[in-house]
């Protein structure tokens, strides 16, 4: 076998602190070399010439590149050996950057594992087999988990472009965090007039079909070839019969249900529709709640419905369809200011929340739009802010931004100062953070045309104003902070106080990321290839993100990143077949015993048994299923399994090359 | 088979200086709680000052030094938990425990003072106390024993006189659960300990905001005016909140609100404000009395602020609620469970 290496300084990244040349020089010592050399730069159009002309000058067999990840750069010099006419797996890469340069400082030592590594490679190398790679169906279809802002949008773009949608939404109606929102910021438009006619669109498009109250429960298969299981919770209502009159909410005897479309501040019924411009407008029972189910008698809804839709036997449902892609949308749920003992810890009534303020705004909301203290009824006249309630706080284990609660307290704070124009606004800040197109402008104009309150610090204290509470200023609130500006601490007696909650990732977050096999971060927030280049790919090929379950976002940002997820699935199934990796599990029949140790281990299903013209029984790799992970290849017993490009002898001949004998080490 | 005995809970038990002194009655009156409720204390032989707050302004490695020689002290017990009454000697045990722990870290805090600047805090602690101080006690509040180890449930079992319609503002002070990260106990923004107790103790716990501002501390002595405002404002909350008493769990606030209750009168009168009149015991005091303890166990002619006017007037209240409840209540039916009387409901 002819080997050539090449070892690559990557400018400085490498050169720094290995010695390039030293290991090029090691390198020509090794079994099989007949060429190495170093690079400033391997990846270059230069580097990549200088491998190819190589290949074909010194007629090699096989190339090790030293230089970064293979997660970097691997596929480019695949492409590279290819191009000279060589199989694409007789390439092997030895990790001399992210695993030697950038931890160590020390070149002596860092020199020695480098050239470790590529012996290492060079080993592995001598038993590499050309590898073909073999094509398979694309399912046309995509899968979109959350119908928030950013799944809607995602499902209308992939609809428009050809593609057939399955839109799955764990709540009754699509709609998600900006349905509940009054208006939005920095041009304070109706949220549910701009998202209204999209919600439309998603209800009534002919490839989009809509799985409200369902959740995802497993995902299977590969990229173009996924097979999803989706749990349809029971409504116990045929939505097929269902006309969304209405006339079971009038009639339900539960009314005194915490309606969550509403943030808990309003009462609703066991049967609900939870909004106006509910997609689908549908009804449904929570059996947590209703009479029927919980007293086991009432049925008033079944007597009034005139569609006859209501079943109280109705049953959950299973679905499963194949996709080819997946675009996860699952947003996120809000922090629980009960942790916040200084601010009550949810005890006071007049202290609430951002999105409970919100649905009060909101002219379809419990209030109609008037806002009203949940204490007393009564008008706030003093209403104060407080920002940063769950970000940037480490001692509630949230020390990252939420992004977007800056904008909407300059946004409430201006609504409030429309609605109640004697009232005064106070929002105590840490920064303010206005980043987006016209978003500084808006905070301004909080300030300067609103005159809204801006002190900058943090609220010590809140606690219930001493007195009567029926008298004048009773029942108000005292918030005691510091304003850091001018050095001094401050007393507000508030009528109402507004919490502005930051953001937290989707409960079930990181089940969900379990099922998908996609990777999470310590909050829960799904993880992006590429923070700078893949921004809304994931690890997994052919599960993408959108929205905020991959960080806060705001609404412009979380469309942006919904088109752009739409985008990178339609290119990946604008093709009609796409190839399988060849790096996967291969049965030895001959040795294979049919003991069944490797299917019942097999975590993708890719193992099957099949029966000889004798009876007995051999394992088979589902090639399109194996995902060359090797876990059968080691709970063999008799060693039937390998997994090509990895198998037993190419491996152990690195252990080999790196564990040599004391002979090796000083005659080298 | 034999049920294994409930083990008998026994600590090593610190009482702190001030608890010889100014607040002789908090310790009389915590020894002889846990005599009543089974919980053995056994003296750490030879204590001396932790450091209190001069120790650690001036030297850290002198303040820690004086707390962890208490604590291999209490190791000499052969119990390895030291309680203690008072949340200040607390602090200072915690702290020195925390940070001998962290034995790698150099000396952050005064780096280079002294001579060998780049030597662990340990090894300097150690050379001042001329031995090594493997440390393997922990300190751990009087009240955390007794709301934790004890139990609520318990408590309330052993309790004989309730202290029926006593309307109480429970005060923990500061630094009885902060900060967090070095108390690890209760909430620290809205601890619940001393309400529950006293709630088992059979008192009314009035919704007392102001449960860990401060009052003003050793500002007594360099600011008086500090510590006036600051007691003040919560002696003007208590009274707001319609509670009887201020039940307290720390010497310094006791002290402040008690022994200083003429100071903080006359600031307040200065200020147009009421002349406050509420007594300031110790839990223990309460918690002893609802044991049954006799008085003179408790040390309550110790307070500057007799509590004797507030428990009469609390067993009239009492009283009166029981009157009220016999004449209007019908025999049976649901009536009967509602609170007789509006003021037993806690202040919102």
């Amino acid at each position: 076998m002819r080997i050539g290496v090449m070892v690559c300084h990557c400018g400085n990244n490498i050169a720094a602190t290995v010695d390039c040349e030293a290991v090029a020089a090691a390198a020509r010592e090794f079994p099989d070399v007949v060429f190495a050399t170093d690079h400033m730069y391997a990846c270059s159009d230069p580097g990549q010439k200088t491998i190819e002309q190589t290949i074909r000058d010194l007629k090699l067999d096989g190339v090790v590149v030293a230089s970064c990840s293979p997660r970097m750069h691997e596929v480019t010099f695949r492409r590279a050996v290819e191009r000279a006419g060589l199989n694409r797996y007789m390439f092997e890469m030895a990790n001399i950057r992210e695993h030697v340069a950038w931890i160590s400082l020390d070149r002596k030592r860092n020199t020695e594992k480098a050239t470790d590594l590529v012996r290492m490679a060079v080993e592995k190398l001598r038993y590499d087999r050309p590898l073909t790679a073999k094509s398979f169906e694309v399912q046309k279809r995509v899968l979109i988990v959350g119908a928030g802002v950013a799944g809607i949008q995602a499902a209308l773009d992939c609809a428009e472009g050809g593609l057939d949608v399955l839109l799955v939404e764990r709540k009754q109606a699509i709609g998600g965090v900006m349905s509940k929102l009054d208006k939005t910021f920095p041009t304070v438009d109706c949220s549910v007039c701009v998202l209204g006619p999209k919600m439309v669109d998603v209800g009534q498009h002919p490839r989009i079909t809509l799985h409200t109250l369902s959740e995802v429960e497993e995902l299977s298969g590969y990229v173009g070839n996924f097979e999803v299981k989706i749990r349809k919770k029971s409504p116990f209502v045929d939505w097929n019969k269902c006309t969304g009159c209405g006339a079971c909410l009038e009639k339900c005897p539960s009314r005194k249900v915490p309606d969550s479309f509403n943030e808990r501040i309003s009462m609703t019924t066991a049967i609900t529709i939870p909004f106006p411009q509910a997609i689908p407008k549908r009804a449904a029972i929570d059996p947590t709640v209703c009479r029927q189910f919980t007293k086991g008698k009432c049925g008033v809804c079944q007597k009034v419905c005139p569609a006859d839709a209501i079943d109280y036997t109705m049953q959950d449902e299973v679905v499963t369809e194949k996709v080819g892609a997946v675009i996860v949308a699952t947003g996120i749920d809000l922090f629980d200011h009960t942790k916040y003992g200084e601010y009550g810890g949810g005890r006071y009534p007049d202290v609430i929340t951002s999105l409970q303020y919100e649905r009060m705004l909101s002219a379809s909301g419990p209030t109609a739009g008037h806002i009203k203290r949940p204490s007393d009824g009564q008008e706030p006249k003093t209403v104060v802010f407080i920002s940063c309630v769950g970000s940037r706080d480490r001692s509630v284990d949230r020390p990252y931004c939420s992004n977007f609660c800056c904008m909407y307290t300059a946004k409430q704070a201006i609504l409030t100062r429309d609605h109640i124009p004697d009232s005064r606004a106070y929002v105590f800040y840490m920064d303010i953070r206005a980043t987006g197109k016209g978003y500084e402008e808006f905070v301004r104009r909080a300030q300067e045309e609103y005159e809204v309150q801006y002190i900058r610090g943090r609220v010590a204290q809140i606690y219930p104003k001493a007195g009567p509470t029926n008298g004048p200023g009773g029942g108000q609130l005292v918030v005691r902070g510091a304003d850091t500006l001018m050095g001094t601490q401050v007393e507000i007696a508030a009528d109402l106080v507004v919490l502005a909650v930051g953001a937290e990732s989707s409960k079930g977050a990181p089940a969900l990321a379990e099922k998908l096999r996609i990777s999470y971060d310590a909050y829960g927030f799904f993880l992006e290839s590429h923070p700078k280049l893949r921004p809304v790919e994931t690890n997994t090929v052919g599960v993408f993100l959108a929205g905020a379950c991959q960080a806060p976002k705001d609404i412009p940002a979380s469309v942006a990143q919904a088109s752009a997820a739409a985008g990178k699935v339609l290119a990946l199934l604008s093709k009609d077949k796409l190839e399988s990796d060849p790096q996967i599990a291969q049965v030895q029949t001959i040795r294979c015993i049919g003991c069944g140790k490797c299917e019942r281990t097999c975590p993708f299903g890719a193992i099957r048994m099949r029966e000889l013209r004798d009876g007995s029984k051999r394992a088979e790799v589902v090639e399109t299923v194996c995902q060359g992970c090797g876990i059968c290849s080691v709970t063999c017993p008799v060693r039937a399994i390998q997994l090509a490009h990895f198998t037993d002898s190419q491996l152990l001949a690195e252990v080999n090359a790196l564990c040599r004998t004391w002979d090796e080490t000083t005659g080298s | 088979m034999i049920a294994p005995a409930p083990e008998k809970l026994t600590l090593a038990y610190y009482p702190g200086c001030s608890q010889t002194g100014t607040a002789a009655e908090y310790d009389t009156s915590a020894r002889a709680c846990c005599a009543a409720l089974g919980v053995t204390l056994v003296d750490v032989p030879d204590w001396t000052c932790c450091g209190s707050t001069p120790a650690h302004t001036v030297d850290h490695v002198l303040a820690g030094a004086l707390a962890a020689r208490n604590l291999l002290q209490a190791e000499l017990t052969g119990h390895d938990r030291v309680t203690t009454p008072c949340p200040s000697c607390l602090a200072a045990l915690r702290t020195a425990s925390l940070h001998l722990a962290e034995v790698a870290q150099p000396d952050k805090e005064s780096p280079g003072v002294s001579e060998g600047g780049n030597e662990t805090f340990r090894t300097r602690v150690e050379r001042l106390l001329d031995r090594p101080a493997p440390l393997r006690a922990t300190a751990v509040s009087l009240l955390q024993v007794l709301t934790e180890d004890v139990g609520i449930a318990a408590i309330a079992a052993a309790v004989k006189t309730p202290l029926t319609g006593l309307r109480v503002a429970p005060y923990y002070g500061c630094i009885m659960n902060r900060p967090p990260g070095l108390m690890a106990f209760d909430d620290p923004e809205n601890p619940t300990a001393l309400d529950r107790l006293l709630t088992a103790c059979g008192a009314t716990v009035v919704d007392f905001p102001f449960k860990t501002e401060c009052c003003g501390a050793a500002f007594g002595m360099p600011r008086l005016d500090m510590m006036q405002r600051l007691s003040a404002r919560i002696l003007g909350m208590a009274e707001d909140c319609g509670a009887d008493v201020i039940v307290v769990a720390c010497p310094l606030c006791q002290m402040n609100l008690d022994l200083r209750r003429g100071q903080v009168n006359a600031f307040s009168q200065h200020q147009g404000g009421k002349n406050y009149a509420q007594p300031v015991p110790y839990f223990t005091q309460l918690l002893g009395l609802a044991l049954g303890l006799p008085e003179s166990y408790l040390g309550l002619d110790k307070l500057v602020l007799p509590l004797g006017p507030a428990l009469a007037a609390a067993a009239k209240r009492a009283a009166e609620a029981e009157k009220a409840q016999a004449a209007k209540a019908p025999p049976k039916g649901r009536e009967a469970d509602k609170p007789a009387c509006k003021e037993d409901a806690p202040c919102a």
